[in-house]
C-alpha cells in the first residue's frame, strides 16, 4: 500500500513547497485505508480537484488534505472504474464527489445520492459530462417531469419550495422544507442555479486573464478570488513578489474582509425585522465601498490583483488615511453593536437557533468565520501563512455555542481583528514595486488564502506556455452551504430566514 | 432610546442623483487617439476597437477591469459612468411616482446585486423617487435582470416576466445581462438577455458592477422622471 509521508519528514518544507502539493499516488482499492489514516494523523480534508490530463484519457481524482505543520498533500487516484465513495468516513467530501460525478462521470460506489447536482436534470440530459474532453455536444434538453427529492413519511407531511427567485433583492437558491407543519423536518437545500461553467472557461486562459474571471465568481469577495489564484500561478514560476505586494495585498484582503463582515452582520439585523440598525449597517458598508472605489478605482477591488502581484501602487500615505477610516467606519459599527447585544428582542431571535455543534461542523467541513463560531479554530492566515500574514498573524477569533448569537460575535470581532491587522501592516509598509514580470511554468499548484467566507482554495495544473490546463475552485461557501441542512432541521418556520442570514451565505461562491 | 427616536435625530444622509465622484463612480475608460495603432487584443472582453486612429470603448461588453488604462493604449480614465440606455419608451407618466421593481438573480456575480442592495439603503434611498422593491411580480411594473441568464435560470426568469402585468418594462443591469460580460460563450449561460429569449429589453445600463447612481438614473429615465442621456 501507498506510504503516506510521516509529518515529521514533511515538517519545516511547509515553506520550501508554498503551493506545490506532496502528491502520494495511490490504487482505488487503498483509498478508503489511506483515508482512515489521515484522519487519524490530524488532517482536513479541503477540496477534490478531479483532473483529466489528455484528451480520452481516463480522469485522475485529486483529493486534498492540508495540516497545521505541512504542506499540502494530494492522494492521487485514477479513476479507471468505480472509485469507493469516502464520504462515510469524511462527510465533508459529500457534495464534492457529487460534483465530481456530475462534471466528470465519475463512479463513486456506496454515494447514497448522485446525480442531478451541478447539472440540474430539468435542464441537462443525463451523463453529459462537460469537463472531460473530447465533450459531448453541450446543448440543453429541458423537461418538466424530474421528481423532487423527498425522505419524510409522517402523516400530513408536505414539501414547502422557497425560491429560486426571493423576496427581496436576494441570489438564487431554492430551498425546499419537508414540514408536518411548524417545525422544519427536513430541508434540502438545491445550488447551482447559478453555475456558470466557469471552471471550464478558465481551461485554456493565460494567467492574468484568468484572474479577472476568477474575481467574478463572487464579487463581493473578488479580492480573496484574483488572490488565491495568483498565489497558486505564482508558487510555479521561480520569483518570489515584491514584498510592498504582499503588504497592500494584505490591507486591501482585510479591507475587503471587514466590509464583507459587515454586509454578514446587517443581513443579520435585517432578517429580525430591525430595519433602522440594518440600513445603517448598509450604510456603513457604502462607506468602504467608496473608499474601495476612491484609493483602486474599483468600488469591489476588480481589476487590482494580477499574476505577480498589483496593477496599481497605492503611496504611503493614502494607505494610512484608509485605514484611519475604515476605523471611524468600525467605530460607528462598534457603536452599533453595543445597543443590538443589549436589545433582548433581537437577541431572542439569534439565541440557541441553527446551532451546529463543534463535532458536527468539523464533519459537515465548514470553514471560516460560521466554523469558528462553533470552536473550530481553523484560519489559512495562522496555520498556512501566505504572503506578509508570515509576519502579521491575526488574533483567533472564536466562540462555543456555534448558535446564530455566536456567528453575529464572531463577524463583529473579526472585522475588529481585521483592522487591527490593517493597523499592523500599515505601519511598516516596504518600499519597492509592487509587481514582477513572472515567467510562466508548467505544473501543479494549489493556492489557498482566507476569504471573508473562510478556507478558498485554487487547484491549477498549467502547460509549459503556462496557459491553465485545468483549474478547480474550491470556494467557502460551497464547504458552509454543506451545513445548512444541519442548521435549519428541527427550527421553526419563522427562524429560517434569519438562520439563513446569520451564515451571511454567498450563492455565487459556491455556484461558480 | 428607541431605534425609531435615533432614527429620527440621525442626520438624512442621502447622496443626490448627481453626486459623481471617485468613491461612488470611480469611473472608466474613455476613448482616446492613438496613432500608434496599438493591438487591441489585450481586452478580455473585445470590448475595444479602432476607428480613424482612435480606440473606441463599447461600453456594454466593458467590463472596467481597467487593464486598458494601466497597460497600453493606456486610455484616460473619467469619472462618472455611462449613462443608461433607453431603448423603447418610458413608463405612462401615472408611473412617474409610484413604480415597483422586481428584480431576478439570473447568475451575477453578486456585484450588481449588491450595488442594488445599496440602493434600497440610506445612501441611496431609492424610495425617496418613488421606486420600491416588490416581493412579488405581480405588483412590479418593472423587471431588472442582473446576470448573464444561466440555463438553469432561464425557466424561473421567464415566469416572473410572464407574472408582470401590463405595461411592463425591462431592464437589464451590467456587462453580463447586456451581453454575457465574462462569460460570454460559456456553455451554461445565455450571454444575457438576448433576443431569443422572448424577453424584450426596454433600457439598459453598462458596466461591471454599475455604480448604484447609474442604476438609480435607469430607474429614472424608465419612469420618465428624467431624459435618457445615451437614447439610441
Amino acid at each position: 500500500m501507498a506510504e503516506i509521508p510521516s509529518l515529521q519528514s514533511l515538517r519545516g518544507r511547509v515553506q520550501a513547497l508554498a503551493g506545490v502539493p506532496v502528491s502520494v499516488a495511490a490504487p482505488p482499492e487503498h483509498l478508503l485505508p489511506l483515508t482512515q489514516v489521515l484522519m487519524r494523523q490530524g488532517w482536513w480534508f479541503i477540496g477534490l480537484a478531479p483532473d483529466q490530463e489528455e484528451p480520452g484519457a481516463p480522469t485522475r481524482l485529486r483529493y486534498l488534505w492540508q495540516h497545521d505543520e505541512a504542506p499540502w498533500l494530494c492522494l492521487d487516484v485514477t479513476a479507471d472504474g468505480d472509485v469507493p465513495s469516502i464520504t462515510g468516513d469524511v462527510y465533508a467530501a459529500d457534495w464534492p464527489e457529487r460534483e465530481a460525478e456530475d462534471l466528470f462521470g465519475v463512479r463513486f460506489s456506496g454515494h447514497p445520492v448522485l446525480g442531478n447536482f451541478v447539472l440540474h436534470d430539468e435542464v441537462w440530459a443525463e451523463n453529459l459530462e462537460p469537463m472531460r474532453e473530447p465533450v459531448r455536444p453541450l446543448t440543453p434538453e429541458p423537461r418538466m417531469d424530474v421528481e423532487r427529492p423527498s425522505i419524510v413519511t409522517a402523516p400530513g407531511r408536505f414539501a414547502f419550495p422557497i425560491g429560486p427567485v426571493f423576496s427581496g433583492v436576494e441570489e438564487s437558491v431554492e430551498l425546499t422544507i419537508e414540514t408536518v407543519g411548524e417545525e422544519v423536518v427536513y430541508p434540502h437545500v438545491r445550488l447551482f442555479y447559478k453555475y456558470r461553467g466557469i471552471e471550464r472557461m478558465l481551461t485554456g486562459r493565460t494567467g492574468a486573464d484568468a484572474v479577472l474571471l476568477a474575481e467574478r465568481v463572487n464579487g463581493p469577495s473578488a479580492f480573496a478570488h484574483a488572490t488565491a489564484l495568483s498565489q497558486a500561478l505564482e508558487s510555479l514560476c521561480l520569483r518570489e513578489v515584491p514584498a510592498r505586494a504582499y503588504a497592500l495585498r494584505l490591507l486591501f484582503a482585510e479591507l475587503e474582509r471587514v466590509r464583507s463582515h459587515i454586509r454578514s452582520l446587517s443581513h443579520t439585523v435585517e432578517s429580525t425585522g430591525l430595519s433602522l440598525p440594518a440600513n445603517w449597517l448598509i450604510a456603513a458598508e457604502e462607506s468602504l465601498l467608496q473608499l474601495s472605489g476612491e484609493v483602486a478605482g474599483h468600488r469591489y477591488l476588480f481589476g487590482l490583483n494580477t499574476v505577480g502581484g498589483l496593477t496599481l501602487d497605492v503611496p504611503d500615505e493614502a494607505l494610512a488615511s484608509m485605514v484611519k477610516r475604515v476605523g471611524r467606519v468600525l467605530d460607528q459599527v462598534d457603536a452599533l453593536y453595543e445597543r443590538l447585544t443589549f436589545d433582548n428582542s433581537f437577541l431572542d431571535r439569534l439565541e440557541e437557533v441553527g446551532s451546529i455543534a463543534p463535532g458536527r461542523a468539523r464533519l459537515v467541513g465548514m470553514v471560516g468565520p460560521v466554523a469558528r463560531a462553533s470552536a473550530v479554530d481553523r484560519d489559512v492566515r495562522r496555520h498556512q501563512p501566505y504572503g506578509a500574514y508570515r509576519r502579521t498573524v491575526p488574533r483567533p477569533v472564536t466562540a462555543e455555542e456555534g448558535d446564530g448569537y455566536a456567528r453575529f460575535r464572531v463577524f463583529h470581532e473579526e472585522a475588529r481583528a481585521a483592522f487591527s491587522l490593517m493597523e499592523e501592516a500599515v505601519a511598516h509598509l516596504p518600499a519597492g514595486p509592487v509587481r514582477v514580470a513572472m515567467e510562466p511554468r508548467g505544473g501543479t499548484a494549489v493556492g489557498a488564502v482566507e476569504a471573508p467566507g473562510g478556507t478558498l482554495a485554487y487547484y491549477v495544473r498549467t502547460g509549459g506556455d503556462g496557459t491553465i490546463r485545468r483549474c478547480h475552485i474550491m470556494p467557502p461557501n460551497f464547504a458552509n452551504w454543506h451545513a445548512v441542512t444541519d442548521a435549519l432541521r428541527g427550527s421553526a418556520f419563522q427562524d429560517v430566514p434569519i438562520i439563513l442570514a446569520t451564515f451571511g451565505f454567498a450563492v455565487a461562491d459556491a455556484d461558480r | 432610546m428607541s431605534w425609531v427616536y435615533s432614527g429620527l435625530r440621525r442626520p438624512v444622509e442621502a447622496v443626490s442623483a448627481e453626486a459623481v465622484g471617485r468613491g461612488t463612480t470611480p469611473g472608466r475608460p474613455v476613448s482616446a487617439p492613438d496613432p500608434l495603432r496599438t493591438p487591441l487584443n489585450m481586452c478580455p472582453t473585445d470590448a475595444l476597437r479602432s476607428e480613424n486612429d482612435r480606440v473606441v470603448v463599447d461600453y456594454p461588453r466593458c467590463i472596467n477591469c481597467l487593464r486598458c488604462v494601466r497597460e497600453p493604449p493606456s486610455l484616460p480614465v473619467e469619472v462618472g459612468y455611462e449613462p443608461a440606455r433607453l431603448l423603447t419608451e418610458p413608463l405612462a407618466a401615472a408611473f412617474r411616482h409610484s413604480v415597483h421593481v422586481r428584480v431576478v438573480d439570473a447568475g451575477d456575480c453578486g456585484a450588481c446585486l449588491n450595488e442594488i442592495r445599496q440602493l434600497t439603503g440610506p445612501v441611496y434611498s431609492l424610495h425617496r423617487f418613488g421606486v420600491y422593491v416588490t416581493p412579488t411580480p405581480r405588483d412590479a411594473d418593472v423587471l431588472v435582470v442582473v446576470g448573464p441568464v444561466t440555463r438553469a435560470m432561464e425557466g424561473a426568469l421567464m415566469a416572473t416576466y410572464d407574472a408582470l402585468p401590463d405595461p411592463k418594462r425591462v431592464l437589464a443591469v451590467g456587462a453580463c445581462a447586456l451581453s454575457g460580460g465574462i462569460f460570454r460563450g460559456s456553455f451554461a449561460v445565455r450571454d444575457g438577455l438576448v433576443p431569443s429569449l422572448g424577453i424584450p429589453v426596454d433600457a439598459m445600463v453598462a458596466g461591471c458592477p454599475p455604480p448604484p447612481l447609474a442604476i438609480l438614473e435607469a430607474l429614472l429615465v424608465l419612469t420618465g422622471q428624467v431624459a435618457a442621456g445615451g437614447r439610441s
